[in-house]
């Protein structure tokens, strides 16, 4: 695991996960600093978003809070972001939840 | 610290009198005669007509609440609850206690007279009744969301979780809820139990909240979570059940059940059976007046959109969840846990600052919600199974 946020713009909520959230908007374009490794942000990101704090495989579990929020549905690069697009939920319903798997 | 010390053995850490309305028509009554001193008088009831056993209980908890010190029942006269029964136990719980019957006390304005005549006397007594000390142990606190958004579930709810996390440490209970919005957290919540046959009822109420929430036609994942960041509904999940923290879960208890001693408790909030009267909560203060009936002192509030409702009887602690909202709603709020996005704290300190405002407040301190006369209350009907032996298992 790599050391901790060098970017004040970004928040570690659990010694064990593998994003960051933002805690500020990144404009398209932006530079943001992971543990001393420049990574230049493609898209507008709004708080709440986010990003890979190292590489993440196919099938590997995405952690955040200390828990697992799904597996990476294909491969993820450090500060690459992470969201439906490369995120998919693990958690398989014994009841449909409005049948809308997500 | 210091408390009332009530004949269960419980402390209070107000004395208020709560002027408990049985029925709609007689909530006018009852609002007037609280009206005579709004701090010190609270008001309180039910207002159907068709008897609840679950109303029922939920009225006698609240009224023999650690935080209560006398009792005035306002009743119409031909509504269905059992008026007889509630005097008895608010009775037997030594407190000062009257009924007013509109029907059969010459009607409106007699009625407010006498009730306020009542509560006159009580408030002098109530004032100058003697505290004793109290310990962190002895604490209750309750903690619940409302007026969510993206910022609630990494500011706000781990903030009040490290809180909840050093009051479990020094033996107080912490009651968390809304197994609606843990759907996706039944693994992590399960390993947390301290026995599994616990961790078994943990997952089956969860389970129970997503198919009743799905009879509703209500799904837990929306497209606005996902412009909030949100990937999937365990992410989603994962914010609510932050505001948990990270200590063992004690049990497992329904509204009313009161914490056997210090320890985490999930109180499950979703009525067993069929669906039906509707939604399992109607607004948040549904959920705190829950939680009072299980003996919570205080309520810990999360919003990130901006709530401002209080309570009555126990005194709700509002944390702001994002530094905007703080900035629109400061008056309302007594916490700014945006600061953690600022970076202006850490989740720690804001965690160490809530925890040190619960025992102010406990020691006596009024939230804002308390200094702006928020005593915001709701009961409706539900319908509820006793909880299994595993639920409770020490």
């Amino acid at each position: 695991m790599t050391k901790a946020p060098t970017d004040s713009r970004l928040l570690l909520l659990g010694p064990q996960d593998n994003v960051y959230v933002l805690r500020a908007p990144l404009n398209a374009g932006a530079t943001i600093d992971l543990a001393g490794v420049p990574v230049r942000v493609p898209r507008d990101l709004s708080i709440g978003h986010k990003l890979a704090r190292c590489a993440i495989a196919t099938g590997q579990q995405v952690i955040k809070y200390g828990a697992p929020i799904g597996r990476a549905s294909r491969d993820i690069v450090l500060g690459e972001h992470v969201h439906v697009h490369n995120l998919a939920s693990d958690y398989t319903p014994s009841y449909a939840l409005n049948g809308e798997p997500t | 610290m210091r408390g009332w010390l009530r004949a269960d053995g419980r402390k209070g850490i107000r004395n208020v009198v709560v002027v408990a309305y049985l029925v709609e028509c007689a909530h006018h009554v009852a609002r007037e005669i609280a009206a005579v001193d709004r701090d010190a008088a609270h008001v309180i009831g039910f207002p159907g007509c068709f008897p609840n056993d679950y109303a029922q209980s939920m009225m006698e908890r609240l009224c023999t609440h650690p935080n209560v010190g006398a009792v005035l029942l306002v009743s119409l006269g031909c509504e269905s609850f059992n008026r007889t029964q509630l005097e008895n136990v608010v009775a037997s719980s030594g407190r000062p206690l009257m009924s007013i019957v509109i029907q059969e006390s010459g009607g409106t304005r007699r009625s407010i007279e006498a009730g306020r005549d009542w509560v006159a006397e009580m408030v002098p007594d109530l004032a100058a009744a003697l505290t004793v000390p109290m310990d962190v142990s002895e604490l209750v606190v309750g903690t619940v969301c409302g007026g969510s958004d993206g910022t609630s579930g990494i500011t706000g709810n781990p903030a009040a979780g490290v809180a909840f996390d050093m009051l479990v440490a020094q033996g107080a209970a912490c009651i968390f809820e809304e197994t609606g919005e843990l759907i996706g957290c039944e693994g992590v919540m399960e390993d947390r139990a301290l026995t599994p046959e616990l961790g078994i009822e943990l997952r089956r109420a969860v389970e129970k909240a997503a198919r009743y929430y799905a009879t509703l036609g209500y799904g837990s994942f929306a497209s606005g979570n996902a412009d909030g960041g949100l990937s999937t509904i365990e992410e989603k999940s994962l914010g609510a059940y932050m505001k948990s923290g990270q200590s063992r879960i004690s049990g497992l208890i329904k509204p009313g059940d009161l914490p056997p001693r210090g320890g985490l408790y999930l109180m499950d909030v979703v009525p067993d059976g069929e669906v039906r009267f509707g939604f399992p909560n109607i607004s948040d203060n549904a959920e705190i007046v829950e939680m009072m009936a299980s003996g919570v002192h205080c309520t810990l509030f999360i919003t990130g959109r901006g709530s401002v409702v209080g309570s009555a009887i126990a005194p709700v602690i509002k944390i702001a969840a994002n530094p905007q909202m703080y900035e629109r709603l400061s008056e309302d709020m007594d916490v700014n846990a945006g600061r953690i996005l600022d970076g202006a704290a850490s989740v720690q300190e804001v965690g160490v600052e809530i925890r040190d405002l619960i025992l102010s407040v406990a020691s006596g301190q009024r939230t804002k919600s308390e200094d702006l006369g928020h005593q915001e209350f709701i009961l409706t009907y539900k319908r509820f199974e006793p909880i299994g032996p595993s639920c409770l298992p020490f």
